[in-house]
């Protein structure tokens, strides 16, 4: 088990280095530091002396891949690729624009942005889950039928409607919570009931569908034949057998699920002024801050990976049969 | 005038020659032929089909571009620096006429007071192009309704010929064909269609936005950008994931290896994030590069694009994982191994028998992931990592209308027309995934 999770880890570290390279490729190589510098300070009229002195002021006045001109071990080390690319790996991420340590801001932005994912995810999870087993409980009904069609309506829907119009229905014609920002403490609630809610709706379509496939697929087998065969009840077979034997499946695609949280808590916070890490990576978009563009890319591709290796934990919790090694 | 063949022109009509070759091949291959008349059979895909197919003609006719005529001096030929498509010449008066700023769906007065020009108190003035036929706005009622009216009975009339036509000639020659569906789809789309292109020449049917422009048209238009990027998106990585994922399952080895390495890699990177990295980084080399663009059509068009492929990066590598595991298994069956014993090349078996085994999945994951695309595009163009400001799309216009809901009274309805048409588009999309993923997908036939 120790020695998987070890070989897990040093999997890993090819992966970040590729996912490093690929950023550093998109951010240096594709635009050179005097592009940027050019489209910071405007495109027209712009003299070398101020494009000169934005580098330097960022460290992006140095050689992309190979310092000639240093000595010894700096040769390779007072490079750009070096400070700006290899410090991710010790969680360096310089500054921002505006002055800002970087690592500093994504440890306060952290508190809210996982208040609202935290409660998205499990919240999500068990009523598709739930929605997803009544509609098999009541399968091949026209309740089934009316769930389907919901689904697929709801699936064809755009987030951008459910968090517009959400706003609009709760927040501004019934006055029930406020429309965006965020309080302190245990006011912070107040703020976070309609986002969490939205998104919850908003992810519901696609996975009670998905959901449904899985159990169905399940019903179909033998051992859940076998079950009724014996004489438990429905409720009994869907808990106890089909429930607890689509969980790997179920596992592998919440994983799926854990990026795309990232997505929707970026629209979701930028909407209703939260100040967690979606609103900051979109606010450095729009001020095209690459160093937190940066900085945000290599943080997703980190916690992905935990993500991979979580789920291989949870396969062995789930499913006594696999054993990692 | 003079044509002009955007990029992204030229891969729609690309997209469109390969799926009229694709419609003859299926005719000559019995598989896939029965794999198609059972699309055909379900009801609900020809239903949504018939709403796709209308959407892709406007895309078509808005595919067409041109660059009018200028009247030069003396022989001196100039052409205008604004590119048209067909669509806007159809729609000029949509495109020309516009109000000064917001006015509600059919109205004939702006939705904001102004100061009279007799200087006695504020009034809400008269639209210069919505209902100025009128002599008075009082009237409005009546001849909208009898304009609808006639509108109307001439999507009856055309649905009616259509309807006809269908019971005659086409029925008796596919029987199996749901011809009820398609009729009655089109009975809804011809009058539909009928009402509103009876009002469009003097109102503005869905109203005008902050700047007066027309709703419907930035709607129509934005049909096109919804499609290429829901299509292109896919195809654009298509040939790589086809390549790689046939060859990492066919060799295994170091070269599944390395395949495999490239997309984790890719994988591993949160979709939304590597598009903004990459969708900055197109921006600075569009605007440092100005002189390879000569119209700004151009430039929105290369921007457009570059979504695309930027897309396409982020999601070939499921389409690439699924390409592998099934070649994987192909590899064992029987025929492939007697192909591989009368000493047929590695590549043409690839090419020959594997290919053609995988292209239910393309087939299925094209029209599958079509739906995410054009929602997608939605989220993207709103947070600003979308399709060029200027390009007109179902982003930028909820992105434009977004803040409206906020004035007293309301302003609904860019957003209610740019949701209502994205969603009758997403939902057929969906519907007819369904449909094609049934037919195709050797599962979904057991069960």
């Amino acid at each position: 088990m120790l020695t998987y999770l070890l070989r897990r880890f040093l999997y890993a570290i090819p992966i970040l280095i590729g996912v490093n390279l690929i950023t550093f490729v998109l951010f240096f190589v594709v635009n050179t530091p005097d592009d940027m510098a050019r489209m910071q300070l405007g495109v027209k009229h712009v003299t070398a002396e101020a494009i000169e002195k934005w580098k330097v002021e960022r460290g992006y006045d140095k050689p992309l891949l190979w310092n000639a001109q240093a000595s010894g071990t700096s040769k390779a080390t007072d490079t750009i690729f070096f400070e700006k690319s290899l410090s991710m790996f010790v969680l360096d991420f310089g500054r921002a624009d505006d002055g800002r340590d970087i690592m500093n801001e994504i440890k306060t932005r952290m508190v809210p942005s996982l208040a609202i994912a935290l409660p998205v995810f499990v919240l999500g999870l068990w009523s598709a889950v739930t929605f997803a087993l009544l509609l098999v409980f009541f399968r091949a009904t026209w309740l089934d039928f009316t769930g389907v069609v919901l689904c697929v309506m709801m699936m064809s829907v755009s987030s951008l409607f459910y968090i517009i119009g959400g706003q609009w229905l709760i927040s501004k014609l019934w006055h029930l919570v406020p429309i965006s920002g965020l309080g302190a403490g245990l006011d912070a609630t107040r703020f976070l009931i309609l986002p969490v809610i939205i998104s919850v709706i908003g992810g519901l379509g696609s996975s009670v569908r998905w959901y449904r496939t899985l159990f169905l697929e399940e019903c179909n087998r033998d051992y859940v034949r076998t079950a009724r065969a014996k004489g438990l009840s429905e409720l009994a077979v869907l808990f106890r057998h089909v429930l607890k034997n689509a969980m790997i499946p179920i596992l592998t695609g919440v994983v799926v699920v854990i990026p795309s949280l990232f997505l929707g808590s970026l629209l979701i916070e930028s909407f209703f002024g939260i100040p967690g890490l979606g609103s900051y990576t979109i606010d450095a978009i729009a001020a095209q801050d690459f160093a937190v563009v940066r900085a945000m890319v290599f943080i997703g591709s980190v916690l992905y990976i935990v993500g991979l290796w979580l789920t291989d934990l949870s396969y062995t919790l789930v499913d006594p049969r696999i054993r990692l090694q | 005038m003079k044509f002009v063949l955007l990029w992204s022109d030229a891969l729609f009509f690309l997209l469109v020659a390969m799926c009229v070759f694709g419609a003859w091949r299926a005719r000559r291959n019995p598989q896939l032929a029965s794999a198609w008349r059972q699309v055909g059979t379900h009801r609900v895909g020809v239903a949504a089909a018939t709403i796709l197919l209308c959407f892709a003609a406007i895309a078509v006719l808005d595919s067409v571009h041109y660059r009018e005529r200028l009247p030069g001096e003396n022989g001196n030929v100039q052409y205008s620096v604004e590119v048209l498509s067909v669509l806007d010449g159809l729609m000029t008066k949509e495109r020309t006429q516009l109000e000064k700023t917001y006015s509600a769906p059919l109205a004939t007065q702006l939705f904001a007071k102004e100061s009279r020009a007799d200087g006695e108190g504020r009034d809400f003035p008269r639209l210069k192009y919505g209902g100025a036929q009128l002599a008075d706005p009082a009237l409005r009622d009546a001849d909208v309704e009898k304009r609808a009216l006639g509108g109307l009975v001439a999507g009856f009339v055309i649905w009616a010929v259509l309807a006809f036509c269908v019971r005659r000639w086409l029925r008796p020659r596919a029987p199996w064909f749901a011809w009820s569906a398609f009729v009655f789809t089109f009975a809804a789309i011809a009058v539909v269609s009928g009402v509103i292109v009876a009002l469009a020449p003097e109102y503005h049917v869905f109203g005008t936005d902050k700047v007066g422009q027309d709703v419907l048209y930035l709607s129509l238009k934005s049909v096109r950008t919804a499609l290429l990027i829901g299509t292109l998106t896919t195809l654009s990585m298509l040939p790589a994931a086809l390549f790689l994922g046939i060859v990492a399952g066919w060799r295994g080895g170091w070269v599944d290896d390395a395949i495999q390495y490239v997309y984790t890699v890719l994988n591993s990177i949160p979709g939304v994030l590597l598009i903004a990295a990459a969708v900055l980084m197109m921006q600075v080399v569009i605007d440092g590069h100005p002189a390879w663009f000569s119209t700004s059509a151009e430039r929105a068009d290369a921007r457009l694009l570059s979504l695309c492929v930027i897309m396409g990066v982020t999601s070939w590598t499921g389409l690439c994982r699924l390409l592998r595991a099934e070649t994987l298994k192909l590899r064992e069956l029987e025929f492939v191994q007697a192909a591989q014993a009368f000493g047929v090349s590695g590549f043409n078996i690839m090419l020959r028998h594997i290919l053609p085994n995988v292209m239910h999945i393309v087939m299925i994951s094209l029209v599958m992931d079509f739906s995410g695309l054009v929602l997608a595009e939605a989220v993207l163009s709103y947070v600003g990592i979308g399709v060029d400001p200027t390009t007109i799309s179902f982003g930028t216009m909820i992105n434009a209308a977004r803040m409206e809901l906020a004035r007293e009274p309301m302003v609904w309805w860019s957003l209610a027309s740019a949701f209502s048409f994205m969603f009758v588009l997403v939902l057929a999309a969906n519907l007819f995934a369904d449909a094609v993923s049934e037919a195709f997908d050797p599962r979904g036939k057991r069960s």
